[in-house]
């Protein structure tokens, strides 16, 4: 088994379990240390894939910046445990049945996704990843709309929170 | 030997990473005896004397006592985050270190041609900031899992600090980027060669003289020192974050936050100061400088066994001859030609990254702490906008080149 291979599978199983304590831990900064987990593992996938511009990006966005905010919210609401309620019928009735099905699907795509590949790259060269020229020459190029829009989303964002946190004077 | 020839990158990065840990420990353990030294020495004091010849075994006393104390562990804290966190803050302070090329030389381990750099990476700046961003979690964990006030006081402090920095600290970098083009440090050094007027370098210092000045001072911030180490203000909260830590614990905190201190500058010169790149032109009349690491070594070397010999001390007296006598050796080794070409990088961007450091350390002696909403208004008000004023003049005067 190749270095690589045991890289994917270790980040994997990590990604995996910190999905699961994210869901079941009661303490909300155990939840959010485990969504960083999450995070890291699969920036670590990407970085397998030879996607380092994305991984970095995906650490210093989401891990280093977003969830920051976020354990830092939660320590200064000095959030308590959570609290377990019954599972409410709702939940049991449809969600179950919900969840099992997006699983079954989303299971189902892959395998079908992965037989495409495999018959598509036996024979062709592996795709060169991305660089961050190309990525950047795309972004501000094809996809500058988009992007400006999302810019003025955000500062919308910012506005909005500024509105609300103004002293009424 | 057969995973040798199976794995040869793997094997040699392993060396190299025991190489640079080894290397960087040691640099760490002295750089707080270097540390208290030059403050003694701004203080009129003599600072540690005692342990080892001019106090020069102080580290290794402190570690020994560091791992030979009671290790506590409050029982209310939040154990697994409490845990954590220490192996956090150095786990990350020493990893960033992969990414910084030393020279620009190709050595050879077991045959193996390989470069002065852990890890290559044509992304490494951006790789940086991310390992780094991951640290404020060390912070910010220590301050809440102890479950007491000081402590938890200082974590939000921190992350506030941090975060409220950070982005002056990326701002101020992209203006070198713009110039050079490239997150690669071997493009963006390589950029950096050559003269103005045949006399001053072309590093970036002087063009981004405005991006330097605020990448030093949000530098200092984000690593929590002097004048901007709020998050440990002892007059107000004890010892901040990681007041409740207690004997190695402690210690790893004490260690990740001087190998931030590296790290930081050890970007600063890549960035802004040339690198690896000597200050003198590289023609034929300036040869001589080929030699200055052998000159310098041998200086030292010189005043170590004079100054030995003349000192009070019976310590000194032994070992400052001795080592006096290896630094002779060392730089004897410098001067023959297999050895000259590769220690010329090393050699100015260690001297480039220790005047750094010694900044570092000028600061922390001379300039009094910041108020709270002192530090907070300068970092937003006044330190963000000026990187951004940079930044845009920078792109300004990058694209109107272009046409």
């Amino acid at each position: 088994m190749s270095i690589a291979m045991l890289v994917f599978i270790a980040c994997g199983v990590m990604a995996v379990v910190g999905a699961i304590a994210l869901i079941l831990a009661r303490e909300p900064v155990h939840s959010a240390l485990a969504l960083v987990l999450v995070m890291i593992s699969l920036a670590i996938l990407y970085l397998l894939l030879g996607a380092a511009f994305i991984a970095a990006i995906q650490i210093l966005v989401y891990a280093g910046a977003i969830m920051v905010l976020f354990v830092f919210v939660i320590m200064l609401l000095n959030a308590g445990e959570e609290v377990r309620t019954n599972v409410s019928r709702l939940a049991k009735w449809v969600g179950l049945p919900l969840g099992v099905f997006f699983l079954a699907e989303m299971t189902y795509s892959l395998f079908r996704e992965y037989g495409n590949r495999v018959a598509a790259t036996t024979g062709a060269a592996a795709p060169v990843p991305a660089s961050t020229q190309d990525l950047s020459i795309k972004l501000f190029t094809e996809f500058v709309l988009p992007f400006e829009l999302t810019s003025i989303l955000i500062l919308i964002a910012v506005l909005g929170a500024l509105v609300l946190a103004k002293r009424e004077s | 030997m057969e995973f040798v020839t199976h794995h040869p990158v793997l094997v040699v990065s392993l060396i190299k990473i025991a190489i640079a840990l080894f290397v960087v420990m040691t640099a760490l353990a002295y750089l707080t005896w270097f540390e208290r030294k030059v403050v003694a020495r701004i203080q009129s004091r003599w600072g540690p004397y005692w342990v080892g010849p001019h106090g020069l075994l102080q580290p290794l006393a402190d570690g020994i006592k560091f791992l030979f104390k009671e290790d506590i562990v409050p029982p209310a804290a939040d154990k697994l985050s409490y845990v954590l966190a220490p192996f956090l803050a150095l786990a990350l302070a020493l990893t960033t270190l992969a990414l910084i090329p030393i020279g620009p030389a190709t050595i050879s381990i077991l045959g193996q041609p390989t470069q002065l750099v852990i890890s290559h990476s044509n992304v490494a700046l951006i790789l940086l900031f991310a390992i780094s961003s991951i640290g404020i979690y060390a912070v910010v964990l220590a301050g809440w899992s102890s479950n007491s006030k000081y402590p938890l006081m200082g974590g939000l402090r921190s992350s506030a600090q941090m975060i409220s920095y950070e982005v002056s600290l990326t701002l101020s970098v992209v203006g070198v980027l713009l110039i050079a083009g490239s997150f690669d440090f071997y493009d963006i050094v390589g950029g950096q060669s050559g003269h103005w007027y045949h006399s001053i370098p072309k590093w970036h210092i002087f063009p981004q003289i405005l991006g330097f000045i605020c990448y030093l001072t949000a530098a200092i911030a984000e690593t929590n020192r002097v004048p901007f180490d709020l998050p440990e203000a002892e007059t107000e909260l004890v010892a901040g974050f990681h007041t409740e830590y207690s004997s190695f614990k402690f210690a790893m905190f004490f260690m990740a936050e001087y190998a931030n201190m590296i790290t930081v500058s050890c970007l600063a010169t890549l960035l802004f100061l040339g690198g690896w790149l000597s200050p003198f032109p590289e023609t034929g009349a300036w040869r001589w400088q080929l030699y200055l690491p052998a000159a310098g070594l041998i200086i030292a070397g010189i005043g170590l066994i004079v100054g030995g010999l003349r000192g009070v001390q019976l310590s000194a007296k032994l070992v400052f001859p001795v080592l006096g006598i290896v630094c002779l050796g060392v730089g004897y080794l410098c001067t023959l030609p297999g050895v000259m070409p590769v220690i010329q990088g090393p050699f100015w961007f260690t001297a480039k990254v220790f005047f750094l450091l010694f900044f570092y350390v000028w600061a922390r002696g001379t300039l009094p702490r910041f108020r709270y909403d002192q530090l907070m208004s300068f970092g937003w008000k006044f330190l963000l906008p000026l990187s951004l004023i940079n930044l845009v003049v920078t792109s300004l005067v990058v694209v109107l080149r272009l046409r």
